[in-house]
């Protein structure tokens, strides 16, 4: 068991930051698994393996000399495309929620193979021109590849929540979401918005992929680490909830943080999960 | 004896030869492998294929098990073989610690249930990890000895395996024929009209998850004498739970067979490609194995191939000999005259959270007689119903039936005492034939506790509603009235004394509603009171001897309908006050 030391303020801080900013990736990679599940019924963990499909991707183009955020305009629309595509599978055969869930890991293994024949097994570390590029907020350090994680995952999640709540597109999906066959009697064409959502929701994960390459280093059995902490974050935050899984990737990525600055780094995962099994336990409704 | 214990055993001691078969020790491996993950994935089925609660958990139950056994082996010098019943035992009893806590509260249902149980998986790993149990550093019982049960280490673990293998499928047969099995698939469709039906939902889901996690505390057990190095990495993840699931959905959780074939399959898939130097081409082999399967057998390997061979067979559709119904009480044997006081309710209060839906109602119901239930819409007589048959928990009040407190208690242990509704909506288990909807209500409501006396007696039942027919249909195969009838079979399956009907003739035709006025007065003329909410007027006037009306949550009136329906504030509870222009008009 290791004791417990109080840290210094500025090493407090620092982690919180560190720990804010792996939230947000969290909270990035769980926005389009949350919507997904929330609004489609599907829950699709192929989402890691785009996320991961993506880094990889990045990572190939930057190796060419592309900037890794140019990379965005490249493979955002190939996803988009990739996730449609999933999605008329899945409808077309009537996938219930539970099945899509098989069915999505068999695609996992499908392309962590592609992955590991292509780029082989080693760590695949991104290289980039602002990779190392940090600047001093107050005495605290802010890494560039992080804030920018963060920048997108503020931004993509404030966005997505503006078009669920204000468009009529967003609001079709939910209607669609609580009852398909009488939102369609009322007009929405829910085959066309279900499609145009999965397409998102792929490339949401597209970008949370880039995000991951130029933070981390890459490895095809990597994938599977993710789904844990992702997962609750989704869950915590609600389905179908845009800022959900923001806010509660940021609430896991910071206990973690705090968990490890106080005691060991192995104890970090208790914080989260505990935090999640009592407000479960207690209070389900705000989960649900 | 039945043939398929038989047959499970049979197999199981057959398979015990194979060590004698003197094959290479990868064999005796892949064995071991398959069986283990029989023994892992059967297990989690009794639990969550049986009662659709997807349990990510099952990792931390064999975790349990794995570093029970080696904590007693490298810490405290036990013989293995001991160390397997208390690895079980400790599996089990931190399964139903959390179930005991989980189970109770309502809302923890499907991805919910999925996600707590997953953090629990991580919680407890990471303390294991970080206290003495494993320390970060594994366990290594490189030096226990292996009991020398077969010719060969291997081969131990291989019998040890097919030991437990065989005692799972025996187990798993065994629930799926039983009562308790019946009890599960119910909670499945619908867990809230199970317990109202008598399925004591919260004991049998706690039952269960024991069962399933001592299994998996016993796999966990003979695991880490097999791998020798224990580290909570390689258990305590997201890994074993969704391999489980894999498995089981491939073969089919609704039979107690299918986890094993999902688990043989899958395990000598991936072998078959490892053995064959095209690792990674087997990952994506296994991906697009399992895709397929999904999409073209989404109920599972299992129930593909069944479906296969009863076309071929063309077995015929009623598998039960048409019965005579012989001479029973529809009701049991009442405990006072007619007239008594059956049901007695006093200052009956439910309020939802703002709603006051019931306001203090008083209400006597007398035996023998069938009392109408009216009220404008909103005023509390579903409520009403809900409460009496415990479907809701009072707020306040007295429910005393035939000189019982009913108030408070679980809805199973009211539908024991002789209490049955029907839903207005109809509710019936979806997955089940028709003939099992009912015959559920005989074994739980109505206490009968063999499954084929009560399929003959439930057949007794299909015939007295006319549903004789549709036995084996599912209930989604029947329209409207009959969905209707079968709710009224079920509520009468289980001999009740009271039964309550909400809205029974609602969305029938004319016809149809004749013929549930003549079904419901034989109901009657068998020796069950009946209360009955109804909107239907010709309905309430010839069948009903006396009625109360509800308005607001309060009772209103009372007394015979032609007399009530004429009083003035009846007459205003429905159609409102005459308007004051009109009055001087």
């Amino acid at each position: 068991m290791s004791a417990f030391t109080l840290p210094s303020a500025s090493l407090l801080s620092q982690s919180v930051l560190s720990g804010v900013f792996v939230g947000a990736l969290y909270g990035l990679m769980g926005l389009g698994l949350s919507l997904s599940w929330g609004l489609l019924r599907l829950i699709n963990l192929a989402h890691f393996a785009f996320a991961f499909l993506a880094a990889y991707l990045c990572y190939q183009m930057t190796t060419m000399h592309v900037d890794p955020l140019l990379t965005l305009i490249a493979i955002v629309p190939a996803f988009f495309a990739v996730g449609a595509a999933l999605h008329w599978v899945m409808a077309r055969f009537s996938v219930t929620p539970f099945n899509s869930l098989l069915l999505t890991f068999g695609l996992m293994g499908i392309v962590e193979a592609i992955i590991q024949t292509i780029w082989t097994a080693d760590f695949r570390k991104l290289e980039s021109s602002y990779g190392e590029m940090k600047f001093k907020v107050g005495g605290l350090f802010v890494p560039i590849p992080e804030f920018i994680t963060l920048l997108l995952a503020v931004g993509i999640s404030l966005a997505v929540w503006a078009v669920l709540r204000y468009t009529d597109l967003g609001k079709a999906m939910r209607a669609a979401a609580e009852d398909a066959p009488i939102a369609s009697a009322f007009g929405v064409n829910q085959q066309r918005n279900a499609l145009l959502l999965a397409g998102t929701c792929a490339a949401l994960a597209s970008i949370a992929g880039v995000c991951l390459a130029l933070s981390f280093t890459l490895a095809p059995s990597q994938m599977y680490a993710w789904i844990g902490v992702v997962f609750a974050a989704v869950m915590l935050g609600g389905l179908g909830r845009a800022l959900g899984p923001l806010i509660a990737g940021t609430l896991i990525g910071v206990s973690e943080a705090i968990t490890m600055a106080v005691t060991a780094p192995s104890w970090a995962p208790i914080v989260s999960f505990t935090l999640l099994i009592v407000i479960l336990v207690l209070r389900p409704g705000k989960a649900a | 004896m039945k043939r398929t214990p038989i047959f499970i055993l049979g197999v199981g001691v057959l398979l015990a030869f194979v060590p004698k078969l003197g094959l290479p020790a990868f064999y005796d491996s892949l064995l071991y492998l398959m069986l283990h993950w029989i023994v892992l994935a059967t297990s989690w089925n009794m639990l969550s294929g049986y009662t659709g609660y997807f349990s990510f958990g099952h990792g931390a139950f064999f975790g349990a098990g794995l570093y029970t056994t080696s904590t007693l082996l490298a810490r405290y010098d036990w013989p293995f073989l001991w160390t397997l019943p208390v690895a079980a035992l400790v599996a089990a009893l931190l399964g139903v610690a959390l179930g005991a806590v989980v189970f109770r509260v309502k809302s923890v249902r499907g991805e919910l249930f999925a996600l707590l149980t997953l953090a629990i998986t991580f919680v407890i790993g990471t303390i294991v990890v970080n206290t003495p149990l494993d320390g970060g550093n594994g366990v290594s019982l490189a030096a226990v000895p292996v009991p020398a049960i077969g010719p060969t280490p291997s081969s131990t673990f291989y019998l040890l395996a097919l030991a437990a293998a065989t005692l799972t499928m025996l187990i798993a047969w065994a629930i799926f024929v039983s009562k308790f099995g019946a009890g599960l698939f119910a909670i499945h469709d619908d867990e809230d009209a199970a317990e109202v039906m008598g399925v004591p939902t919260y004991r049998y889901k706690l039952l269960a998850l024991a069962i399933s996690c001592a299994l998996a505390g016993v796999a966990g057990g003979i695991h880490a004498l097999f791998l020798s190095y224990v580290t909570v990495g390689e258990v305590f993840t997201i890994t074993v739970p969704l391999t489980v699931v894999l498995m089981s959905v491939l073969g089919g959780t609704r039979h107690w067979a299918g986890p094993a074939v999902g688990a043989v399959a899958i395990t000598g898939l991936l072998y078959s490609f490892t053995a064959a130097d095209h690792a990674v081409a087997g990952k994506a082999m296994i991906g697009v194995i399992l895709i397929a399967a999904i999409l073209f057998m989404p109920d599972g390997i299992l129930l593909r191939v069944q479906k296969l061979f009863r076309k071929r067979a063309a077995t015929p559709g009623v598998t039960h000999p048409p019965s005579k119904p012989p001479a029973q009480d529809a009701a049991r044997p009442a405990v006072g005259a007619a007239g008594d006081v059956l049901l007695q309710v006093r200052g009956l209060q439910k309020s939802f959270k703002g709603v006051r839906a019931l306001t203090g109602v008083d209400v006597d119901v007398r035996r023998g007689e069938i009392l109408g239930l009216l009220g404008p819409n909103g005023s509390g007589k579903s409520t009403f119903i809900n409460v009496v048959t415990g479907h809701f928990m009072p707020t306040a009040g007295q429910i005393v039936f035939e000189g019982r407190e009913l108030a408070g208690q679980p809805a199973h242990r009211i539908a024991a005492a002789g209490i049955a509704r029907t839903y207005q909506i109809p509710r019936p288990f979806a997955h089940l034939s028709v003939l099992d909807n009912v015959a559920l209500a005989t074994m739980f409501g109505g206490a009968v506790h063999d499954v084929a006396a009560a399929r003959r007696q439930a057949m007794t039942w299909l015939e007295f509603t006319g549903l004789v027919e549709k036995a084996t249909a599912r209930p989604d195969d029947l329209n409207l009235h009959q969905r209707k009838f079968l709710e009224l079979a079920r509520a009468l399956a289980s001999k009740p004394r009271l039964v309550l009907l909400d809205e029974v003739l609602c969305g029938l035709t004319p016809s149809e509603i004749d013929d549930a006025v003549a079904l419901i007065r034989r109901i009657r003329d068998q020796g069950s009171t009946i209360v009955f909410v109804e909107h239907v007027m010709r309905a309430v006037m010839a069948l009903t001897d006396r009625i109360v009306v509800f308005n607001h949550g309060v009772l209103l009136a009372e007394g015979s309908a032609t007399d009530v329906m004429q009083r003035p504030e009846v007459m205003t509870a429905y159609l409102g006050s005459p308007h004051k222009e009109l009055a001087h008009a």
